[in-house]
């Protein structure tokens, strides 16, 4: 695809693409001075509060807000759940919203939602889904499908069988800024919403129905997030309620930002997924058939369903499958980085390395041979090159053994390893890129960073195709006034942002150079800017520093826009170039300590060999796989969204019991991003989900490679792991 | 949280005076890291706070190798940790204020705070009271007790002692002060932790308007001593069980030992039994583990916290043998 105007640069002309470059907002983030939605404290504020309801099933026969109303300080009530029209409001889980109060003082709105008073009718509820056999008259059937001949091919004298049962609890996005917004009217038609989202130009819109107000009257502002992870795309129950506080409040900014608790009891959580499987291969490792029966849940509603066996499963020769999903009066689920894969990970990378065992073969080797059920051949090839990389860094070869750890001593080493895929194509953005007079350049768009290095990603693309440094180049992000971008799901905004700056980049800079070209006797396309100049192809003595080619401008600023769309025919291919594509791989190896007096595991080091295509900033990306590295110790060996069975409660809805690894519990973090010729052509591709996938799959693996047999469910706590141990370990 | 009167006494006297006769008229406060999680929680809501941070005679830390260390309540976590004397004395102690990895909770917590805190059992953060009960019917027994006691556990109370101090401090036989209307009286802090019997009582034995004001531990002549918890993270976390141990070795056999586990019973738990095992014995790998055995011999595990016996029983033996090879002190 050479010669599209558009087209990345050639590997030998990228002077910023691909290099190791710091965050743009890092000192802003790491001083402090990065405000975010809950550092929003403008004048005359007042704070919002919500009752919710300690029931997990009940209807709601009466609220009364009187006394609340006549607290000193109270200043609006919203009613949430509104009896008097029929049906009877009915909760389906503890923590959901029963009425919001708007007063002077945090304290005073505390107290306030303690005095409204609520008559509940209690009803039966189900919250603990794990043993299926209680679960009768909540279940569901979700997916059966089949492939092939599994019974068949599971009779074949010549294949080995393994069995297994694994599972991943609910576990909570549990983000560090929790949910919510500073809302105020300016005027009585127009709303301003600071939020904590993952969509600055897509969420307006939910506030304009329930408040009868235009879509394109909300404002909304987001410079940074304290993370999202898939549970930041709706405005929420509470963000309408806080908008209506405010307008009963004359307009007054209001404050409401949940509460810790209710971060984790409401406002996202990750479907769980649990399954019996069997797994059968040739002697020689080749999978040949894969049978389960798998379920879960995600609240009252449906959830995802894992893509069991993954990511094998289009090519996988014989298979068959169930899944059921359990209703529960848990709360509502939400996408959670990469949504139903860690689950699907866990569960066939975890039977395929018992399989494995039982093969008494390498599993890195068993993946080797098996990496052509990959969903294509790029893919097939990328596993290969990767688990090659990964073992290296890992010591594979020297460090890993046969079930169990054989050595002398208490504690137990072992390693696991998983691989994973995602796709990661762009979504649809625009932006607008600014060259003007005095030098400066600027590019808009109603983006938003998660922390991933969205800013930072913007900035070198905008420079590399001016010639410019990366602090040359101002982004400007975060409202909903620029041109509209996607919002950020599903590994996107890297293509999106990408794709829509460089062709904006490029846009500004034809125009620029067929201002300019005249004052310098030459014709646009014979200029280059390059190292902050512009200059005539071939001509040393024609060039201008970047500064004094903007002053030939003269008093007019170029404006360009640039645009990604989702998708483009072959034929807009030719104009609008191919930047970006989709679909990733990547391999994970996890080194583990465990204590078999004690059961704890402690983490030696993960290791990640990840492709994602061209990458913009290899210092970000590689951040991403750490975070993910991180997220993924502690959804492996801590998280879970504990249930009481009597209350229908959450009995950890706080950072002390709902655990979270600190920094010396993760390890040391190897990671190695595919780079150069075989993964440089396919364009930029998203990063933020993929590394997420396989770290419960690969810990779980290095745990059973220490102990010699399974840990059924994550989290690897010391209660499961010594049971496990006790059951048929080699204690 | 309820509006509440905030006082300030300079003396321990003038503290007490302000205190009310009834739990929950009125709060002691010192660092505030547990009391005013429980005050945001509505657990507790006190009509007046009582700070000590002016009562100058609540701080420091004295060490005598005649009589011994005295630790005034409002001493800090940070504080028992940058001490040299403690360091050279006691390295148990250290040991225990190590297990609080937070700065900020090492800063602001005071060892008195750490003693008096209260149960972190779920059910009772969650607002059913102290004995964890709806509708008079306990929910530990049949509920997620994965981190209730095993020990000590026949009811109405489940919940463990969180203190990470107090094993230690009992096995090294230290008493505390308590500064009440008539006076001041002395009371071994083995006395000092009691079971309720009720949601109204307490966990430890102080009336309503007493309050600790010292804690005094002997000296360590001769006395090899550890701690061992057993923590499934490095960041802050609770253990899951612990042990504290205490012994003088005379010829290569333990003499008067003292066994106290933590994190097992509602009250930290010496253990006669493990004890009775020691006394007499070289300290080996086969002692030590038969000391931990018999320390969980009476274990009764909830339908969940079985495990907690043989972490229990882990770190027992763990804390023995790293007594024996820490050496005595002179
Ligand atoms: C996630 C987490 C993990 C933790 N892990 C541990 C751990 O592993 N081990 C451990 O030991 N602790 C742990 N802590 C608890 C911490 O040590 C306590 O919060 C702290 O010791 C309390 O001290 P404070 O001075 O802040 O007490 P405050 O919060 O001021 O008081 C606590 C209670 O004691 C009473 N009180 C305080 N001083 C006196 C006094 N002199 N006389 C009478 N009553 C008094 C108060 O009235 C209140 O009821 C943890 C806490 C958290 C949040």
């Amino acid at each position: 695809m050479a010669n599209c105007k558009y087209d990345w640069p050639e590997a030998k002309d990228r002077k910023l693409i691909g290099k190791r470059i710091s965050r743009i907002d890092g000192h802003e983030k790491a001083s402090g001075r990065a405000r975010y939605t809950f550092d929003m404290n403008p004048g005359n504020l007042l704070f919002g509060k919500i009752l919710r309801s300690p029931y997990a099933h009940a209807k709601i026969k009466s609220v009364d807000t009187s006394e609340a109303e006549k607290l000193p300080g109270v200043v609006s009530v919203v009613v949430m759940k509104p009896v008097g029209k029929e049906p009877q409001p009915e909760i389906q889980w503890a923590g959901d919203e029963i009425a919001a109060v708007a007063a002077t003082r945090e304290e005073i709105a505390e107290d306030a939602i303690r005095k409204i008073k609520v008559e509940y009718d209690p009803l039966p509820f189900f919250v603990n889904e794990e043993d299926l056999s209680q679960a009768e008259g909540h279940t569901k059937p979700a997916v059966t499908e089949k492939k092939g001949d599994p019974e068949k091919a599971f009779q074949d004298p010549d294949v080995v069988t393994s069995e297994g049962y694994y599972g991943v609890p609910v576990i909570t996005h549990c983000c560090l800024e929790t949910h919510g917004h500073v809302v105020d009217w300016p005027d009585s038609k127009s709303l301003r919403v600071y939020a904590s989202t993952q969509g600055v130009s897509a969420i307006g819109g939910q506030f304009a129905d329930p408040l009868e107000i235009r879509a394109d009257d909300v404002n909304i502002i987001c410079n940074y997030v304290g993370g999202g992870f898939g549970s930041k795309f709706a405005v929420d129950t509470w963000g309408i309620a806080a908008a209506k506080l405010s307008k009963s409040a004359g307009g007054k900014p209001v404050k409401l930002l949940l509460e810790r608790d209710h971060e984790l009891l409401v406002a996202g959580a990750r479907p769980s997924a649990f399954a019996k499987v069997r797994v059968a291969a040739k002697k020689d490792g080749t999978l040949v058939a894969w049978d389960s029966e798998s379920w879960g849940t995600g609240g009252m509603g449906g959830s995802g369903v894992p893509p069991i066996p993954y990511p094998f499963h289009d090519k996988f020769p014989n298979f068959s499958r169930k899944h059921t999903f359990v209703s529960t009066n848990i709360g509502p689920s939400r996408a959670w980085r990469a949504p139903n894969h860690p689950q699907a990970c866990l569960i066939t990378m975890g039977a395929i390395d018992d399989l494995a065992a039982k093969l008494n073969m390498d599993p890195v080797e068993l993946l080797m041979k098996n990496a052509d059920l990959a969903p294509d051949p790029t893919l097939a090839k990328y596993y290969r090159e990767e688990l090659e990389v990964a073992a290296k860094l890992a010591d594979w070869h020297k460090n890993w053994h046969p079930r169990p750890d054989k050595t002398a001593g208490t504690v137990k080493r072992g390693l696991g390893v998983s691989l994973h895929t995602w796709g990661g194509n762009p979504h649809a953005g625009n932006c607008a890129v600014s060259i003007h007079p005095d030098g400066s350049v600027e590019v808009k768009l109603g983006s938003q960073d998660l922390g991933t290095g969205t800013r930072t990603v913007i900035a070198i693309v905008v420079a590399e195709t001016l010639g410019l440094p990366v602090d040359a180049v101002k982004v400007t992000i975060g409202d909903s006034k620029y041109p509209p971008d996607g919002p950020s799901g599903g590994s996107t905004t890297v293509g999106g942002v990408s794709g829509s700056t460089r062709r904006g980049a490029v846009n500004a800079r034809d125009a620029f150079f067929a201002a300019i070209a005249p004052a310098l006797g030459a014709k646009p396309e014979d200029l280059e800017a390059v190292d902050w100049h512009v200059r005539v192809k071939g001509n040393a003595a024609k060039t201008l520093t970047w500064k004094q080619a903007c002053a030939k401008l003269g008093v007019k600023s170029i404006e360009a826009t640039g645009a990604q769309k989702p998708r483009y025919t072959t034929e807009e291919q030719k104009t609008e170039c191919v930047l970006n594509s989709g679909g990733v791989g990547g391999v994970q190896i996890a080194d583990v300590s465990v204590d078999t007096e004690t059961g704890i595991v402690r983490m030696n080091r993960m290791v990640a060999a990840q492709d994602c295509g061209l990458i913009i900033d290899l210092k970000t990306a590689e951040s991403q796989v750490h975070g993910a590295l991180i997220m993924g110790v502690c959804y492996a060996l801590y998280e879970e969204k504990i249930m009481d069975r009597q209350t229908g409660r959450m009995l950890n809805p706080n950072m002390e019991f709902y655990k979270l690894a600190g920094i010396g519990d993760v390890g040391e973090l190897v990671v190695h991003m595919m780079t150069g010729p075989g993964y440089d052509e396919r364009g930029v591709i998203g990063l933020g989900e993929p590394p997420v996938i396989s770290p419960g799959a690969a810990i779980s693996n290095a745990v059973a490679n220490a102990i010699g047999v399974r840990v059924p469910t994550l989290p690897l706590t010391p209660d499961k792991v010594l049971a496990a141990i006790e059951k048929g370990g080699m204690a | 949280m309820q509006a509440f009167e905030y006082a300030r006494p300079t003396t321990a006297e003038a503290a007490v005076a302000l205190l009310g006769s009834q739990w929950g008229d009125s709060e002691v406060l010192a660092g505030g890291t547990d009391l005013v999680s429980l005050m945001k929680d509505y657990v507790v809501s006190p009509k007046r706070l009582v700070s000590l941070k002016d009562i100058k005679s609540l701080g420091g830390i004295e060490y005598k190798p005649k009589s011994g260390l005295r630790l005034g309540a409002t001493v800090t976590f940070q504080e028992l940790l940058d001490s040299p004397e403690i360091a050279r004395n006691y390295p148990a102690l250290v040991q225990a204020a190590q297990g609080v990895t937070s700065p900020q909770i090492r800063s602001r917590g005071t060892v008195g705070g750490d003693l008096c805190q209260r149960p972190r059992c779920w059910y009772f953060r969650l607002g059913y009271g102290l004995l964890a009960q709806s509708d008079g019917k306990p929910l530990v027994p049949d509920g997620d007790n994965r981190y209730h006691a095993i020990l000590g556990n026949e009811g109405p109370a489940y919940f463990v002692n969180p203190s990470s101090l107090a094993p230690i401090l009992i096995a090294l036989g230290a008493k505390v002060r308590v500064q009440g209307q008539q006076g001041v009286r002395e009371v071994s802090l083995h006395n000092f932790f009691i079971t309720p019997k009720s949601a109204e009582e307490r966990e430890y034995a102080l009336q309503p308007n007493e309050m600790l004001t010292d804690i005094l531990v002997p000296p360590p002549e001769g006395i090899h001593m550890a701690l061992y918890e057993v923590r499934q993270k490095e960041a802050l976390d609770w253990p899951l069980a612990a042990a504290a141990v205490a012994f003088k070795l005379s010829g290569g056999k333990v003499d008067d030992p003292r066994v106290v586990l933590g994190h097992v019973a509602p009250v930290p738990w010496p253990s006669l039994e493990a004890e009775h095992a020691l006394e007499g014995n070289t300290v080996g790998e086969a002692s030590a583990d038969e000391a931990g055995k018999a320390a969980v011999s009476r274990a009764t595990p909830l339908s969940k916290n079985a495990y907690k016996v043989k972490l229990a029983h882990v770190a027992v033996k763990r804390a023995i043998l790293a007594a024996a090879k820490g050496g005595a002190n002179a």
